[in-house]
């Protein structure tokens, strides 16, 4: 599958509690899952799952379940602070590719902890990875998910961090035998509470009010006349009496300085 | 000057004379014509019920109750509205700054730009006693916004270098860093978006050491209201100086205008030093019509004035467009369901919409209503999508379509040579 990474890097992939968006569950999360997923693809057996948080935890399993043998734990607290864990973690390990999810699904669910760990570590972050392609001791071939289904290739130098989209490829099915089975290895931490995090106030969310479309309009007839009129594009170019190749230009030159085609 | 004239209501004092005189042989004909009020023998006002109104676009008789064009001789009045000039919102000497870094996808703001500079000003409302400040928009690559001024740019950062283009965020975070340090700005503000603004905030935010807020959407000077756990609570914190924000966080600006004066960045000789880790190795060529229609940039669309259906699909494929279809086209059964754009089919988001012989039945321009830019090819030069498109072609589509892959085949010929000469 891979021409000759041959399982050689160290891949090291980070995941969280997802939540289940309808239920509220805990679930293993979409984009962890899909991060461990792509950590099997470049380092089958060599992968290393790490999660920040408490060991006891049931959704654990079901990332083992996906095939590993065995899942590091930094032990914490549900308030605490996984970001000094995670640098100490890594700093002390020869990890030289990192992957996890863009967002927790859980939590403050900032985004943060990526760009804030690539930064302590000094390491260049992509985010919205889709796929990587290509790996090797020194750099990797990635492709970055651009929103409308876009992709961008990218060359990035190892070591490096990498978010990983949706649109990379889906979590496979976790197996319940084989992660119950695997084990866990606990690394004890001292307590590292978030303390700016504590001062905020935290509610279920509230509906956001629907933004209403208010007609500035000084008299009735143009009220009247924004209720009714239809939408009319602001008075186009028409081109009736060129030839049919100057109009084909015309429509050319306009898609070329729109950029769709290059 | 022809504009200033045709507003002018001109008299014409002859019509006028012979409307007064009863017994001018062209009386008759004047006032017919006119529309004005026709007394009869006996002194009495007569009014013909069959010249009330005028005969509208489409054929059907419109009588104007408003009045807008009724007048002797004046004809001409003419309906141009007049533009209205918005008053100037000026800053002088700011003591301090609010930076917005917009998304500018394809070169202009988008709507979510609009609303994060909208909530700059609220910002700047709120503390307005204490503090002078200035809106300053952070604009990276080539920028085709004629706007700024309505949007409300108080001041404007274009960096436009070619180490902005494409994918460069370690070179726009470098100056972004810099220009943190040479403005201390009250806050930063970014679209939380997919198109980047999540991307470089949260760069900005590492590098500086700042907690930014993600994902915002209730923002005053003191109190941020963000939204957490994929959505499912709120976050009541004080009011960080990095935000990410959601769409719709604040109201676009829409009555003044605004001065865009350019502010200047010492000292950019800092970007040459970055080590860029990351190599842009350009858009990847994905198969358009693998694109969701409601995600696809640049749709092209066809309706029941395509009799060439091979030749459409052919210039889809050249274009490298995503194929669109209008509900006729799909129940004669020339394109697959999935296809079909409008009420009951997908409401699509192209930047660039190029319509076929699609005659603009409301149904199918619900669907379109968010596309920047619409050019429509069709043969009748009064349909509904002509008047909507921003750029419109009166021709048979198959002449146009096939003048359109001769010039695109040539285009990508051309490409193909130059990229061969380079690697020569
Ligand atoms: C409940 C309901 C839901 C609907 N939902 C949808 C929907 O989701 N999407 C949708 O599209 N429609 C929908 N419709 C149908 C819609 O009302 C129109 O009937 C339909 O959009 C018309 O499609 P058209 O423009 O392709 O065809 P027409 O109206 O027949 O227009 C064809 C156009 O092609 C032009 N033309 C003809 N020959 C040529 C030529 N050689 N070169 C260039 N131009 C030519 C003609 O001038 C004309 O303007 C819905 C209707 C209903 C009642």
């Amino acid at each position: 599958m891979l021409p000759n990474g041959e399982h050689s890097v160290k891949v090291v992939s980070l995941v969280s509690i997802g939540r289940h968006p309808q239920s509220g569950r805990s679930r293993r999360a979409e984009q962890d899952g899909r991060a461990v997923e792509l950590g099997l693809k470049l380092a089958g057996d060599n992968l290393t799952v790490v999660h920040a948080g408490d060991s006891q935890e049931p959704v654990l399993r079901q990332y083992a379940g996906m095939g590993l043998n065995a899942l590091t734990v930094l032990s914490q607290e549900a308030d605490g602070d996984a970001l000094p864990l995670m640098y100490d973690f890594l700093s002390q390990s020869d990890a030289n590719v990192l992957l996890m999810g863009i967002r927790a699904e859980s939590g403050e669910s900032s985004g943060m902890l990526p760009y804030l760990l690539a930064e302590k570590l000094g390491w260049p972050l992509l985010s919205r990875v889709a796929d990587i392609v290509h790996i090797n001791q020194r750099e990797a071939e990635v492709l970055l998910a651009l929103p409308r289904g876009q992709r961008r290739s990218v060359t990035v130098s190892l070591p490096f961090v990498a978010t990983i989209d949706n649109a990379a490829i889906e979590a496979r099915q976790t197996a319940f035998g084989p992660g119950l089975r695997a084990k866990i290895n606990l690394i004890e931490n001292q307590k590292i509470t978030d303390d700016t995090a504590t001062a905020w106030q935290i509610s279920p969310a509230k509906p956001r009010p629907k933004r209403m479309k208010v007609v500035k309009a000084k008299n009735a007839a143009d009220r009247f006349k924004a209720a009714t009129a239809k939408p009319a594009g602001g008075g186009g170019k028409i081109m009736k009496n060129e030839t049919p190749a100057e109009k084909a230009q015309a429509i050319f030159d306009l898609l070329l300085e729109e950029k769709v085609i290059r | 000057m022809s504009e200033l004239s045709s507003n002018l209501i001109r008299r014409d004092p002859r019509a006028e004379w012979i409307a007064r005189n009863r017994l001018h042989p062209l009386h008759d004909s004047i006032m017919a014509a006119s529309g004005a009020e026709v007394r009869g023998p006996s002194g009495l006002i007569r009014k013909n019920p069959h010249i009330v109104g005028f005969i509208g676009p489409n054929g059907i008789k419109r009588i104007d109750r408003a009045n807008t064009t009724s007048g002797i001789g004046n004809k001409k009045r003419s309906s141009v509205i007049q533009e209205v000039v918005l008053p100037l919102h000026q800053v002088v000497n700011p003591e301090g700054y609010i930076f917005v870094v917009p998304d500018m996808v394809g070169g202009r703001l988008t709507t979510h730009d609009k609303d994060v500079l909208g909530l700059a000003h609220k910002l700047i409302k709120e503390q307005s006693d204490t503090q002078n400040m200035a809106v300053v928009a952070v604009c990276f690559g080539e920028s085709k916004e004629t706007q700024f001024e309505l949007a409300g740019v108080d001041r404007l950062i274009h960096l436009s270098g070619s180490q902005f283009d494409g994918f460069t965020p370690e070179a726009r975070l470098t100056a972004l860093q810099q220009i943190n340090n040479q403005y201390q700005p009250k806050h930063w503000l970014f679209p939380d978006s997919i198109n980047g603004g999540t991307d470089l905030a949260s760069r900005l935010a590492a590098r500086l050491g700042e907690r930014a807020a993600a994902q915002a959407w209730q923002v005053s000077a003191i109190q941020t209201v963000c939204r957490g756990a994929s959505g499912s609570v709120d976050i009541v914190r004080e009011t960080p100086k990095i935000l990410m924000l959601l769409e719709e966080c604040g109201d676009a600006i829409d009555e003044t205008r605004h001065e865009v004066l350019p502010l200047s960045v010492d000292d950019m000789g800092l970007l040459e030093k970055i080590d860029t880790r990351l190599i842009d190795k350009g858009l990847m060529a994905v198969d358009p019509n693998e694109v969701p229609l409601a995600e696809a940039e640049f749709i092209l669309s066809a309706g029941n004035g395509i009799h060439n259906w091979d030749q459409f699909h052919e210039c889809a494929k050249e274009l490298g467009a995503t194929e669109g279809a209008s509900r006729v086209a799909v129940d004669d059964g020339f394109m697959p369901r999935a296809r079909q754009v409008g009420a009951s089919g997908t409401w699509v988001t192209a930047r660039v919409y190029l319509a076929v012989g699609i005659s603009g039945a409301i149904q199918h321009m619900q669907g379109i209503g968010q596309c920047e830019k619409i050019v429509a090819i069709n043969t009748d030069a009064g349909c509904d999508m002509i008047k909507r498109a921003d750029l419109a072609i009166v021709e048979d589509s198959e002449e146009v379509l096939a003048e359109l892959i001769r010039l695109v085949k040539q285009h990508n010929l051309f490409k193909e040579q130059e990229e061969k000469d380079d690697a020569a």
